[in-house]
């Protein structure tokens, strides 16, 4: 080996064992948040250990699981959207039904259901719902809460909101607290850039029923602090930003562009011609 | 053209080989599918200076009369282009159903490196560089498999493009002028190949794919001296295949070959592709053993090394191999594979391509059973002592005792049975030493004993393998097709997939990887279809080209007769046989089966039903205790201390396949050649010479003493045992039907042929992988 690569090898060493030190400090985003921990508590970070389902109490291939009889209307409705050939175009949708059900996150015999609706090999599912972050395949809190991590969030502080939530509910990210209550997760980009730093908050409280996903946006480590208490109380905040000076994605203290209609482009006279 | 297209295929292979740049010496694939839904392949051969000649590979042109017939429907003869193009010769192609059948007027032009090139409306840009000889690199696109796209090797810069194409998934257009030598093509690939290697661990030196790897070959030839990524490796955890893949998912480049091999080849969807970015992983999920069998051909398939073979890890390097080609004994498909072989040890067995019989793949048994070569052999001559013992003695001892207590019992008393795994010659030297006695009680294993051997076509595979992708209704009856003879239900489950055949089933529900009607499982069922009385007649003189395979199990069946009765009716009744097509079909399931019928080792006029007091069994394992008289003296000669060698007085040992120049003939009436890859085991000596021995010994001398001579002999018996690789057509078809049905069947479920897939005969018996194999899959050790 040439002296070059052992020496790059060396600073890579380094940078690892730096890199595992400090259990909090934020992981590339290519890692899902549910792979920060395996089944063991052993921190791998670049591990993908949990790609792989293992048997345990409540999420087990001998368990029985099926959807709800209200669900199962839902199902039939959701399948009716796609013709009858290509049935599992409806994967996503019931996979979203099915986590909606069971609190949200889809344990293996959800999957294997869903496999058999929509008459595909399980492993077909499976792929599905490892490739969307937004599947849970462990259980969650009641209240799942996620914070957006991208660039712009980061920059106006999403790290501060996510270390304040974690240092209120006394978990690690991943981890549900022990009422059961909430979990905190990252998630991509969600589109709110303009009104950074945000959160989502995944309402699995009510069933598929009364099932909300709601940003709040706007945050400050306090102000979200104080959202987790409401929801603990059982309200459910109002959604969208936390500045009482803005209105939605308006600049604070009013419009300061675009005041009145803005003239139409200018264009030759079609009339003329 | 047609007579040797088998062997031309590889002289081809080779030649290409030398002429393209390949990189791995595999037995892939010149071959290359201009419409990959189709059944078409057109095989690409470099043609002189000043072309390509493209020979399609369908539809074998075939001595039986209506293939030809058939396969001039398609064939078309395209003139030659403009000069300096490239010419085609489309002699014989059959079309499949649904498949695009190429027209002049479909031919579009595209220019590869400045050559301009004719080629099929349909074919990709990446099939276009390889017809004239541009090899291009790729890790995920794989001639037999579906087009996935995503390794990105394979860019190539098209003109008028704005950034580089995938050539394997981009569709070639008129007048498209492709550069696959330019700098942008150069560095498109280094920056893959650096992509690629960021997460590949640097374990060459201790990985088996080392030496005959197609990441490594392609980052020598394409890659840069060094990489730009300094951050930690990322690791995937190992997947459990069970006993035959050897996974180190670390090294795996989500080229996702194997997950298409499964779903599309082997049938079995376990595999996928979990995660996603720099997580994604290739696995099954739930903890699931690849029950496949044809799983091992996924290490073939596999560019790196994340899929290995488990028996072969750390054996042996590839380059301290010595390559045999040989043929696989293990069924009676015959499939072609290469013996690895180093010094007198057989290291691995892969396959290779033979577009006729078994494409590209081998199915496990053949693959894995090799350790079975190596235990339980039988390495000196041993008499059986008053006591019981079994002791070594000199060949002449031994053969002295044969030869004398062969002429103390009258020829009515003598029987001989050739083994599953016997060669021609062994069987013409048996059947020619025991007739000389005055013997005619001689018979295959496999067979019973009243074979039906007048007609080639009633115990052959008629439509011939490959030939079977054409048929649209198949009615197995009586056969597991899958363990059976895997690569035939491959055959079939590749006509369920590209045309969408039907195939319904007749005998013990079996799991078949392919959707099939279960009609039922017995006789009844057969003799409803028979008598018109089942809705699946219908269906069956409904379809076009209807095919019945008939499983060996029957040839024992108590009602054999009424059984064949009833299926040649159904063949009749559907037209099944015909000028063009032939669908009657029975399925052999050893490897001496089809070649001890065509020597005619069936029992003679003479042969009498004494009981059997002198027993020469040449390989033949399968006989219960009971079916040996106590007071009779047993001859075994054979390579394995397998069951039979336990009741033997004598013990004569043979050769393995490995270790001879064997011919055989597969179930379809192929004759191909095993070559000796090892030198013999102890004091064991060719089968052949051994009954030659004999018969001078016992004053019978038999007239050949090379095996030449030997083959002159079988050439007067069976001239087809002399056409290596080329298939003898079947005599005419003729039914032997009456024209009323025999009332007198008893109704009776089908039997299973086979119990256990992976141990049928003396050499997986003894191998220690089949056994792994058997536990695994079958829950159960023998």
């Amino acid at each position: 080996m040439r002296s070059w690569r052992l020496a790059s090898r060396a600073v890579a060493v380094y940078r690892a064992t730096q890199t595992t030190g400090s259990a909090l400090r934020p992981l590339p985003s290519t890692v899902l948040p549910s792979q920060i921990q395996n089944q063991d508590g052993v921190c791998r970070p670049m591990s993908t250990a949990l790609l792989m389902h293992r048997d345990k109490p409540g999420n087990s291939v001998k368990d029985d699981w099926d959807f709800s009889p209200e669900n199962t209307e839902r199902v039939k409705e959701i399948l009716s959207n796609y013709p009858k050939n290509y049935k599992q175009s409806a994967s996503i949708p019931l996979l979203d039904l099915a986590q909606q059900q069971h609190g949200g996150w889809i344990p293996v015999q959800a999957m294997n259901r869903i496999a058999q609706i929509i008459g595909v090999a399980p492993i077909r599912v499976y792929e599905v719902a490892t490739f969307y972050s937004m599947f849970n395949r462990q259980p969650v809190g009641k209240y799942h809460l996620m914070v957006c991590g991208t660039t712009p969030c980061m920059l106006c502080g999403s790290r501060e909101i996510e270390d304040a939530l974690l240092k209120h509910l006394g978990v690690t990210r991943g981890e549900v607290t022990k009422d059961g209550l909430f979990s905190v997760g990252e998630m991509e980009c969600m589109g709110c850039c303009v009104n950074a730093p945000m959160i989502v908050v995944a309402d699995y409280s009510k069933g598929s029923e009364g099932y909300s996903y709601n940003y709040y946006e706007d945050l400050t480590p306090k102000r979200v602090v104080e959202l987790v208490q409401e929801l603990r109380q059982g309200k459910t905040p109002k959604w969208g930003t936390q500045n009482p000076k803005r209105i939605n994605c308006g600049p604070e203290g009013g419009n300061t562009t675009l005041l009145t209609t803005p003239k139409p482009p200018v264009c030759r006279d079609l009339d003329a011609c | 053209m047609a007579t040797t297209s088998g062997r031309r295929s590889a002289k081809l292979l080779q030649r290409i080989a030398t002429l393209t740049p390949r990189l791995k010496p595999r037995p892939a694939v010149a071959a290359c599918d201009w419409n990959p839904k189709s059944l078409q392949f057109w095989r690409c051969l470099h043609h002189g200076g000043d072309g390509v000649l493209l020979v399609p590979d369908v539809g074998r042109e075939r001595k039986t009369s209506g293939s030809r017939q058939l396969a001039s429907e398609g064939g078309r003869l395209p003139s030659s282009s403009a000069s300096g193009g490239l010419r085609f010769a489309t002699s014989a192609a059959l079309p499949a159903v649904g498949a695009k059948v190429a027209k002049a007027e479909e031919m579009i032009e595209v220019s590869v490196d400045g050559q301009s090139v004719q080629i099929p409306k349909g074919m990709t840009v990446l099939q276009a560089c390889e017809l004239v000889g541009v090899s291009i690199p790729r890790f995920c696109y794989h001639s037999r498999l579906s087009i996935a796209g995503n390794c990105r090797m394979c860019l190539v810069e098209v003109e008028k493009t704005p950034k580089p194409v995938a050539s394997c998934a981009m569709p070639a257009l008129p007048g498209m002028k492709i550069k696959t030598d330019t700098p942008l093509c150069k560095k498109a690939r280094e920056g893959v190949m650096e992509f690629l290697l960021l997460n590949h661990p640097l374990d060459c030196p201790i990985c088996d794919q080392g030496g005959e790897c197609d990441l490594q070959d392609q980052s020598m030839v394409f890659g840069s001296d060094r990489g730009r990524f300094t951050e930690t490796k990322r690791t995937v955890l190992d997947k459990n295949l069970g006993p035959l893949v050897k996974t180190i998912m670390t090294r795996c480049i989500q080229c996702t070959r194997c997950v298409r091999f499964a779903k599309e080849i082997a049938g079995v969807e376990d595999l996928g592709v979990l995660g996603r970015g720099g997580s994604e992983e290739i696995g099954t999920y739930v903890e699931n053993l690849m029950t496949s069998e044809l799983s091992g051909n996924v290490i073939d398939v596999c560019p790196v090394g994340a899929l290995t073979s488990k028996p072969y890890a750390f054996t042996a390097r590839s380059w301290e191999l010595k390559s045999t080609e040989s043929i696989d004994v293990t069924d009676a498909v015959g499939s072609n594979i290469r013996v690895d072989s180093r010094g007198p040890e057989v290291m691995r067995i892969l396959p290779r391509l033979h577009e006729e019989v078994n494409e590209e793949w081998i199915s496990d048994k053949a693959r894995f059973s090799y350790d079975g070569l190596k235990r339980q052999r039988l390495s000196e001559p041993m008499i059986r002592r008053p006591d019981g013992r079994l002791e070594a003695v000199s060949w002449h001892d031994a053969l002295e005792a044969v030869a004398e207590a062969a002429h103390q019992v009258k020829p009515e008393e003598m029987a001989g049975i050739a083994g599953k795994l016997s060669d021609a010659e062994s069987m013409m030297a048996l059947k020619d030493f025991l007739n000389k006695m005055g013997c005619e009680r001689i018979w295959s294993e496999g067979d019973g004993k009243s074979a039906n051997v007048d007609m080639r076509s009633s115990f052959l595979l008629n439509t011939g393998i490959a030939s079977l992708e054409y048929a649209d209704l198949c009615l197995l009856v009586g056969t597991q097709l899958r363990w059976e003879a895997p690569l035939v239900n491959a055959r079939l489950r590749k006509a369920v997939r590209s045309s969408r055949a039907k195939v319904a089933s007749i005998g013990p529900p079996t799991d078949l990887n392919y959707p099939h009607q279960h009609l039922g499982t017995g006789t009844e069922t057969l003799i409803r279809i028979a008598e018109g009385r089942h809705p699946f007649c219908a269906e069956f003189g409904r379809a076009e080209r209807p095919a019945v395979i008939v499983g060996s199990g029957l040839l024992e069946h108590s009602d054999k007769s009424a059984v064949m009765a009833a299926v040649e009716m159904i063949v009749k009744h559907g037209n099944a046989v015909r000028d063009d097509w032939n669908g009657f079909n029975t399925i052999l399931l050893n490897a001496a089966q089809a070649g001890a019928r065509d020597l005619g080792l069936v029992q003679g006029a003479r042969a009498g039903n004494k009981e059997i007091k002198f027993l020469y069994l040449l390989g033949a394992d399968e006989l219960t205790p009971a079916d040996i008289p106590a007071d009779s003296f047993v001859v075994y000669q054979g390579h394995h201390g397998d069951r039979s060698a336990y009741r033997a007085d004598v013990i004569l040992p043979g050769t393995v396949y490995t270790e001879k120049e064997g011919t055989y003939e597969n179930t379809e009436g192929l004759t191909q050649q095993t070559s000796p890859a090892v030198p013999t085991v102890g004091d064991s000596r060719d089968d052949w010479k051994i009954i030659r021995a004999l018969s001078e010994i016992a004053g019978v001398r038999l007239p050949y003493d090379t095996a030449n001579g030997l083959r002159a002999r079988m050439l007067a018996v069976s001239p087809n045992l002399l056409r290596i690789d080329d298939l003898e057509p079947p005599s005419d078809f003729s039914f032997t039907l009456k024209n009323q049905f025999p009332s007198t069947v008893a109704l009776s479920s089908f039997p299973k042929a086979v119990e256990n897939f992976y141990m049928t005969d003396s050499i997986t018996r003894a191998s220690r992988t089949m056994a792994q194999c058997t536990a695994a899959f079958f829950g159960k050790r023998e």
